[in-house]
């Protein structure tokens, strides 16, 4: 599988793909843990003491770690749907790799400042 | 279908009912869980924060229908989206019938089992304290 994955000569696009599909992987892992959370509200003191985990230093860490495969996958996702609507889009597959990363960028950099800050403070 | 040495990533769109099914459900549906994972976010770890959860705040929330309604399609729409994405990768790298067996029974079970906790928290949560919760610890 590692194999597969890296024997692909791919260019730009290929490594998004390989992003997209591990950062779906990592939001789906999450989504069950977070359906499996919140069931517990059920119990209102153990869904306190669970959900305070979610305060520790390291969880926030992969609180931040969520929001950029979040990000990173839904701003891909875009890119993917610009090229199946769009098609004179697939001749202009470099350009469209910036745009994607530019777009990541104006979004994650205010997201990351916000959520720093929170931490922080 | 696994994917072959020469063949390339972005592979075609499908063809056959559920396939081609499969490939449209995931365009529509990751447009709308863009909107709705990102509100999510934003209201949820961006302007609030992880540090304000708990039991009380999440009854506060659930107090309003709308959030039960939009929290539904979203916990909905992202276990197809994503149990749809896990399956592709499975078909991909899972190759003998022995593994695809055990590793789609088990993707499946657990995107049930999911869907439906998903949905029995967003629909028979009682706010405590509300007229229903009131009448139902009532007739007990």
């Amino acid at each position: 599988m590692i194999r597969e994955i890296f024997t692909y000569r791919g260019k730009e696009g290929y490594w998004l793909w390989v992003l997209h599909r591990a950062t779906g992987v990592g939001i789906f892992l999450f989504l069950a843990i977070h359906i499996v959370d919140t069931l517990l509200v059920f119990w209102p003191n153990l869904y306190d003491a669970v959900t305070g985990l979610y305060r520790h230093p390291l969880f926030r860490v992969g609180e931040i770690l969520l929001v950029g495969m979040v990000l990173f996958h839904a701003v891909n996702g875009l890119r993917i749907l610009v090229l199946d609507l769009w098609e004179a889009s697939t001749k202009h597959r470099r350009e469209l790799f910036y745009a994607t990363l530019a777009l990541l960028a104006v979004l994650l950099i205010p997201a990351l400042l916000l959520m720093v800050r929170e931490i922080i403070l | 279908m696994a994917l072959g040495k020469r063949q390339i990533a972005e592979q075609p769109r499908p063809t056959g009912n559920f396939e081609l099914f499969s490939w449209y459900f995931m365009r529509v549906s990751g447009v709308v869980l863009l909107f709705l994972i990102l509100g999510h976010l934003a209201v949820m770890h961006l302007f609030g924060s992880v540090e304000d959860v708990s039991a009380a705040f999440v009854a506060e929330r659930l107090a309003n229908p709308l959030w039960r309604v939009y929290d539904l399609t979203m916990v909905v729409l992202a276990l197809l989206h994503g149990g749809n994405g896990v399956r592709w990768i499975l078909d991909d790298y899972v190759h003998s019938n022995r593994w695809r067996l055990i590793a789609f029974s088990t993707l499946y079970t657990a995107l049930f089992v999911l869907l439906v906790v998903g949905s029995l928290i967003l629909l028979t949560f009682q706010v405590p304290g509300s007229p229903a919760a009131g009448s139902f610890s009532a007739m007990r």
